[in-house]
């Protein structure tokens, strides 16, 4: 009976016809009510924007106290290159919802470019207080040019036009040191596959950038202008304007927003800022080669805007401090470890309610190699001969628990396969039965990490990770880790 | 004019061409149902080609098999294509079904995870280093000669009639059976389709099974034309079956087949006669595709969409 149920806690601001708010953020208000993640939420929620921004500033700035020039660059300096880059992109996609695929293009013409002006391959050494700027006005203008057809081309074709873009310019570069230009004759403008070195360091008014902690600081400053400006844009007319662009482009036309010169303003923004961080990383890492800008950043970009929420400029941050830093760490098969085995018992520990399950999964998953290892001694001594491929304590600790075969490459290749099918069927069947196949496909991964991916950390076993990461968080979270879930209303 | 030139570019085009238009027609299938561009389909090509490979190597390596070749090529082609067409519909069930109310991008961004987990996964299974299809000791090195200028190689052959027989079949199997039906009543709009009693999730399973199934095939041929496979060959090869979808018209099967036609062509015959063809000959088809967008934004058989508010 309807009567007996109690008021709704919510009944005095329920929502009233039209308005879908209430509807859109029920995910977000069931999640921010519990426990720790719960008071990180309210605690963000909170913070004012600079108090924010401080969050992340602090710590970065405070950094390279404690680290070498080369974990410095690794972690640091490539971070910073990906927040910004991101930060471009979700000007485009994120706040006016043009999916442009060509993205990377800008940032390597803004890298080529600063080569061209201030370079040992071109014969031109321009101060960068003069170059940058000139670099950011072409890279402006280049946005509009590529953003003229975006026009006339609705969604999809914009992407493929972009990413086509994109592909043509990786050609172009690879190519165009034996180009003959009438009138000028012969022209090595981009060095071709060897791509343009001996580019010259930041110098401003005479101080050069050159230390690692230079450029690193240099960055910092630079992120806290961009993404302050971006945020104020955010927030101005034009923002809303954006806004209201990728919500709905008809309905913004309707409303007298002028469509097309926000869409040539959105790509030409994006396209600067690109330029911009080209700019600044041909010049830190003092040459610009085409395979840098090809397909690969472009997927890794798009995976930092998307893992963070499009449209939020925290989910930025905190987006490309994921795609940067865990493949970084995966490089090294003793961090990897840590890194493979921690995630999966966070996922558990978060995932696997209540916790009796959890406890009664590790019980047996514990149980069940030592009695792997116990019969295989017994029985196919083969089967644990072989010594384990990682180093350290994390490698150490499942040394005498996972199987280790004598030749593993064939049966771990076969493991790999039937662990993949594993985990596709795990997500499928329900209730007691997928905690019960948890356990083996659990023994099967630690399997098949022991035996075969941590030989290739460097290489294939980082880039499966991060796919799986994608797809899986897509499954999970499409709006991404920041975002805020919208429903479309028919 | 060189007419021998001119009939090798032919052939060799034709024979690209009809690899193209099997990649562009999974493509074209996949978006004309889904509005997804699949962007994890050069990747299923590329392991059709391996599956192929593999194949052959079962049924004892080229030239050393104990069964007769055209036995052993069919037998690479079904494995192919079975292989593929099940891990289509493998892909679709696990990367896109859960988003298929997701905002629009995250479909895409799952694609891309996809392709990086295949191309990766391959790596690590397969190996960096190229493989041989050992067409030659497989089928043999002989050439065909029609009139006095005009060459082809028996793969060259079976290439362009295989994938013409495909393309056949799968015109039948849309345009007469009830499957086809129901996949066009999909692609037209899936919600009344539901309507109608159409088990709209079946459908796109099959569309995926079918698409991919002629990626596998397209792997194979290619294997077998141009000996060489790794595990890179799918993306160059998936960007210009998706250029050939794009510039057919996306969503439209003769769209696709004449699209795969045209780049492949056009590829050809930028090598031999463009200027630097053969370093920019990807250039020359992108720039084509750039033209082909700006004069026809729906492609060159696609229709154009009239949205209703």
């Amino acid at each position: 009976m309807a009567s007996d149920l109690p008021e709704r806690p919510d009944a005095r601001d329920r929502p009233r016809v039209g308005v879908d708010e209430w509807v859109a953020q029920v995910e977000g208000r069931r999640e921010r009510g519990r426990g720790l993640t719960g008071a990180a939420w309210r605690f963000w929620e909170w913070l004012p924007p600079f108090g924010r921004l401080g969050l992340f500033v602090v710590p970065a700035a405070l950094f390279p106290i404690f680290t070498g020039s080369n974990t410095l660059s690794r972690f640091g300096v490539f971070t910073l290159l990906y927040v910004l880059l991101g930060l471009g992109l979700n000007i485009v996609v994120g706040f006016s919802g043009l999916l442009d695929l060509g993205y990377v293009a800008f940032y390597g013409f803004g890298a080529y470019t600063y080569g061209f002006l201030a370079s040992g391959h071109s014969g031109h050494h321009w101060q960068a207080e003069a170059a940058i700027p000139v670099v950011v006005v072409l890279t402006a203008l280049l946005g509009l040019l590529l953003g003229l057809p975006s026009r006339r081309l609705l969604g999809d074709y914009l992407a493929i036009v972009t990413l086509f873009f994109g592909q043509a310019f990786v050609t172009f570069v690879n190519n165009a040191n034996y180009i003959n230009f009438p009138f000028f004759g012969h022209l090595d403008l981009t060095g071709g596959a060897n791509g343009l070195d001996r580019i010259d360091p930041l110098d401003f008014f005479g101080y050069r950038l050159v230390t690692t902690k230079q450029n690193f600081y240099f960055l910092l400053g630079a992120f806290v202008v961009v993404i302050s400006a971006l945020y104020f844009a955010n927030e101005s007319r034009t923002g809303r304007a954006w806004r209201a662009l990728r919500e709905d482009p008809l309905a913004a036309e309707a409303m007298s927003i002028p469509v097309n010169r926000l869409k040539l303003l959105a790509f030409s923004f994006g396209a600067a800022t690109a330029g911009f961080t080209g700019a600044i990383y041909g010049a830190i890492h003092t040459g610009a080669f085409p395979g840098d800008y090809d397909i690969g950043l472009l997927i890794t970009v798009y995976a930092v805007v998307i893992l963070g929420g499009t449209g939020s400029l925290a989910g930025v941050v905190l987006g490309a401090i994921i795609v940067n830093c865990a493949p970084e760490i995966l490089r090294t098969p003793n961090q990897a470890g840590w890194l493979f085995y921690g995630a999966i018992v966070v996922a558990l520990l978060v995932k696997l309610r209540p916790w009796r399950r959890l406890a009664g999964v590790l019980a047996a998953l514990v149980g069940l190699g030592f009695a792997l290892r116990g019969i295989a001694d017994a029985v196919w001594p083969r089967m644990t001969a072989g010594t384990g491929q990682g180093a350290g304590l994390a490698a150490r600790m499942v040394d005498h628990w996972v199987l280790l075969p004598r030749h593993p490459e064939k049966m771990a290749d076969f493991a790999y396969v039937i662990l993949i099918a594993a985990i596709l069927l795990v997500t499928q069947i329900r209730g007691i039965w997928r905690t019960v196949a948890l356990v083996p496909t659990l023994y099967l991964v630690a399997f098949v990490w022991e035996n075969r991916l941590i030989q290739e950390t460097a290489g294939a076993t980082r880039l499966i990770l991060l796919g799986a990461l994608l797809i899986g968080l897509m499954n999970a979270r499409p709006q991404g880790l920041m975002g805020t879930a919208r429903v479309e209303i028919v | 004019m060189n007419w021998s030139l001119f009939f090798d570019l032919t052939v060799s085009g034709l024979t690209l061409g009809s690899v193209y238009a099997l990649i562009a027609l999974g493509y074209s299938m996949v978006y004309g149902i889904l509005k997804l561009l699949n962007f994890a389909h050069g990747d299923v090509y590329m392991i059709g080609a391996f599956l192929g490979y593999f194949a052959l190597q079962g049924l004892g390596g080229p030239g050393k098999a104990n069964v007769t070749a055209w036995f052993a090529v069919s037998l690479m082609f079904l494995a192919s294509m079975l292989g593929c067409g099940i891990l289509g519909v493998v892909i679709e069930r696990f990367a896109y079904r859960p988003l298929r109310n997701a905002p629009r991008i995250a479909p895409l961004i799952s694609a891309l995870g996809v392709s990086f987990f295949l191309q990766n996964s391959a790596l690590l299974l397969f190996g960096a280093s190229f493989r041989d299809y050992g067409t030659f000791e497989l089928i043999g090195g002989k050439t065909y000669q029609v009139g006095k200028n005009l060459f082809f190689s028996v793969p060259q052959l079976l290439t362009f009639v295989s994938s013409i027989a495909l393309m056949v079949v799968l015109t039948l199997l849309v345009a007469r059976t009830r499957i086809g039906k129901a996949m066009r009543a999909t692609s037209f709009d899936r919600e009344a389709a539901a309507m109608m009693g159409i088990d709209v999730d079946r459908v796109i399973s099959a569309t995926f099974f079918i698409g991919s199934a002629l990626a596998g095939a397209a792997g194979v041929m290619f294997g077998l034309v141009f000996g060489q496979i790794y595990h890179f060959m799918g993306f160059l090869a998936g960007l210009k079956g998706f250029t050939a979808a794009v510039i057919g018209g996306i969503g439209s099967i003769p769209g696709a087949m004449l699209g795969g036609f045209v780049v492949g062509l056009t590829e050809s015959y930028a090598t031999g006669y463009l200027p630097q063809g053969s370093t920019f000959q990807n250039l020359y088809v992108f720039s084509l595709l750039i033209v082909v967008m700006l004069v026809r934004p729906s492609g060159l058989l696609g229709r154009a969409d009239i949205k209703k508010v």
